[in-house]
């Protein structure tokens, strides 16, 4: 649905863009991450066709942006970070006029009356828009992108400036969307992202640094697959057993955690998975086992380790886990 | 284009500047005329025309396209207009129809006048229209050289100002013709560029080819220019 190559764009001497490529399939709902100023903004500002690029090309739904605007232009939807909307305007006159705009040919009053209910901003439709608050404002913004129902819906950080309870509600819209339409989101906040989409390109410095799904990133960025388990029982000798159990190739005692209860983390030989040696050991010598868990990072972990060398060095505190 | 159109006409309307220009321009019209013709019987609306121009060209048509463009990049509506399924062309005539189908409002007062001059003495029409055509076609050119400047700036007021001084130097253009009529080459530009000559061919009922021509095509040249503009933007 949405080819991107190559994709380059400076100013001046300062590359916001640098050499992109990924593709979104049809009905994909594709989080766009990165920290501010990684080059979302300028990503989604060339995709729709509101920048040029300078090297590189994009293609949606088949069109070249630059080769055939119209044609690629009328499959998208768009909301900018600022919603553009005109001030002085009612919501209806607003969303007339983006009707006409977009040289919509649906019948107007059935159309225009789906998207305001969808984002439920029928009782404002007569309000002029510079009255109505950040939450409402983005709502028409959002109304704007619907109309005509474009298959490519490019949302940038749809949800700023909204209270918790329209931010479940935005989410919940464009999951709904994403079963019939392509989306991109961008978004700064990782629980968004990983509520929302379907698979997440990580950007920063204008690099995509990483593209797969929430789950297939914890997967590859956990360096290691350690296990942590809490075991009650003398320290020494659980450790002993540990350490000679098959498969485990190192043990490390993070102290008591509990009374009488230790916790231990546990280091894989490749690949093998020891989890019922560990539970049969264990249990063949009277220790119970109270917990275990994987040390998977989560996305919030990886997004600051993908994205962190650029920034300067942060004194690393030797937080140790709890 | 026509969505485009219909918004930036409107827009003079919901906010006051629309009623402000068409009440300039009828009140100041309105007093020339009362003055010269009403009060002293006089047929001939040209004086109406001629004290009103410099009025109209220093200030309504600045006010008039201010807004146009640079309003758009300030509150990033242009997102909108740059991202649907429109040329930029089309946005640009949008813009620019509109502002002339406003100023073509304003200055329709004089056919009025020129009306109910009819009706007491038969005015001379041909220099009427002459007068409104060359009005009209001026006005145009200013409004696309507004145009350009509203491109060029986010602030409303610096593009007033801008098409204000632009809109001065063409009054200037014949009296520093004159002060450099030393050199040839300065005399021939100055000659080229006069609009007060060809302007006044209008006025005198005179609508000749190359005039009507230099105009529209000056019109089209800045309207060419703003959207290259436009354009360029994208690409910086």
């Amino acid at each position: 649905m949405i080819q991107v190559q190559n994709l380059t764009k400076r100013y001046g001497s300062h590359l916001a863009v640098d050499n992109l490529s990924f593709q979104v399939n049809e009905g994909e709902i594709l989080g766009f991450l990165g920290p501010n100023g990684a080059g979302k903004s300028t990503t989604m500002n060339i995709l729709t066709g509101y920048l040029s690029s300078s090297e590189g090309t994009v293609t949606i739904n088949g069109h070249d942006i630059l080769e055939e605007p119209n044609e690629a232009k009328s499959s998208i939807g768009y909301l900018p970070e600022q919603p553009p909307l005109y001030l002085d305007m009612t919501v209806r006159e607003y969303l007339d006029f983006v009707f006409d705009l977009k040289k919509c040919t649906f019948n107007r009053k059935k159309h225009l009356a789906e998207i305001c209910r969808l984002m439920k901003i029928e009782h404002v439709y007569n309000r002029l828009i510079k009255n109505l608050s950040k939450g409402y404002r983005q709502r028409v913004g959002f109304a704007q992108a619907l109309i005509g129902n474009p298959p490519v819906l490019v949302l940038d950080e749809p949800t700023v400036g909204l209270d918790p309870n329209q931010i479940i509600e935005i989410r919940t819209l464009i999951k709904n969307l994403g079963k019939h339409h392509t989306v991109i989101l961008s978004s700064h906040i990782l629980q968004e992202i990983e509520a929302v989409c379907d698979r997440i390109i990580i950007i920063n410095d204008g690099k995509i640094v990483a593209d797969d799904t929430a789950a297939a990133l914890s997967e590859k960025y956990s360096s290691d697959r350690r296990l942590m388990a809490r075991i009650a029982g003398d320290e020494k000798r659980i450790t002993d057993i540990l350490t000679h159990l098959n498969g485990v190739a190192d043990v490390v005692c993070y102290g008591e955690k509990e009374e009488g209860v230790f916790e231990y983390a546990l280091e894989p030989q490749d690949g093998v998975d020891f989890r019922r040696t560990l539970f049969t050991a264990l249990a063949k010598e009277g220790y119970p086992l109270l917990g275990l868990r994987s040390m998977e990072m989560s996305l919030e972990e990886i997004f600051i380790s993908l994205t962190r060398e650029q920034l300067p060095a942060v004194t690393h505190k030797g937080g140790k886990s709890k | 284009m026509s969505a485009v159109f219909k918004r930036e006409f409107k827009t003079y309307f919901t906010s006051p500047i629309g009623y402000i220009v068409l009440a300039m321009i009828y009140g100041l019209s309105g007093y020339y005329f009362f003055m010269y013709n009403l009060a002293s019987g006089y047929a001939d609306l040209s004086y109406v025309f001629s004290s009103v121009l410099s009025f109209l060209m220093l200030l309504v048509l600045p006010v008039l396209t201010m807004r146009l463009m640079s309003d758009d990049k300030r509150q990033k509506t242009d997102q909108a207009l740059l991202t649907a399924p429109v040329s930029l062309t089309g946005i640009v005539l949008g813009k620019f129809f509109a502002a002339v189908l406003l100023f073509t409002i304003g200055i329709a007062i004089m056919l009025v006048f020129a009306f109910i001059i009819a009706t007491q003495v038969t005015p001379a029409w041909l220099v009427i229209f002459g007068n409104f055509i060359g009005l009209l076609l001026l006005g145009s050119m200013i409004i696309a050289i507004g145009l350009l400047i509203s491109c060029l700036t986010e602030s409303q007021f610096v593009a007033a100002l801008g098409t204000f001084l632009a809109s001065f130097a063409l009054l200037m253009i014949d009296s520093v013709g004159e002060l450099l009529s030393s050199s040839k080459l300065a005399t021939t530009i100055a000659d080229f560029l006069s609009i007060s000559s060809r302007y006044n061919n209008f006025t005198s009922g005179l609508m000749q080819y190359d005039d009507i021509i230099f105009f529209v095509s000056m019109t089209a040249l800045f309207l060419f220019l703003t959207v290259r503009v436009l354009d360029r933007k994208r690409w910086n």
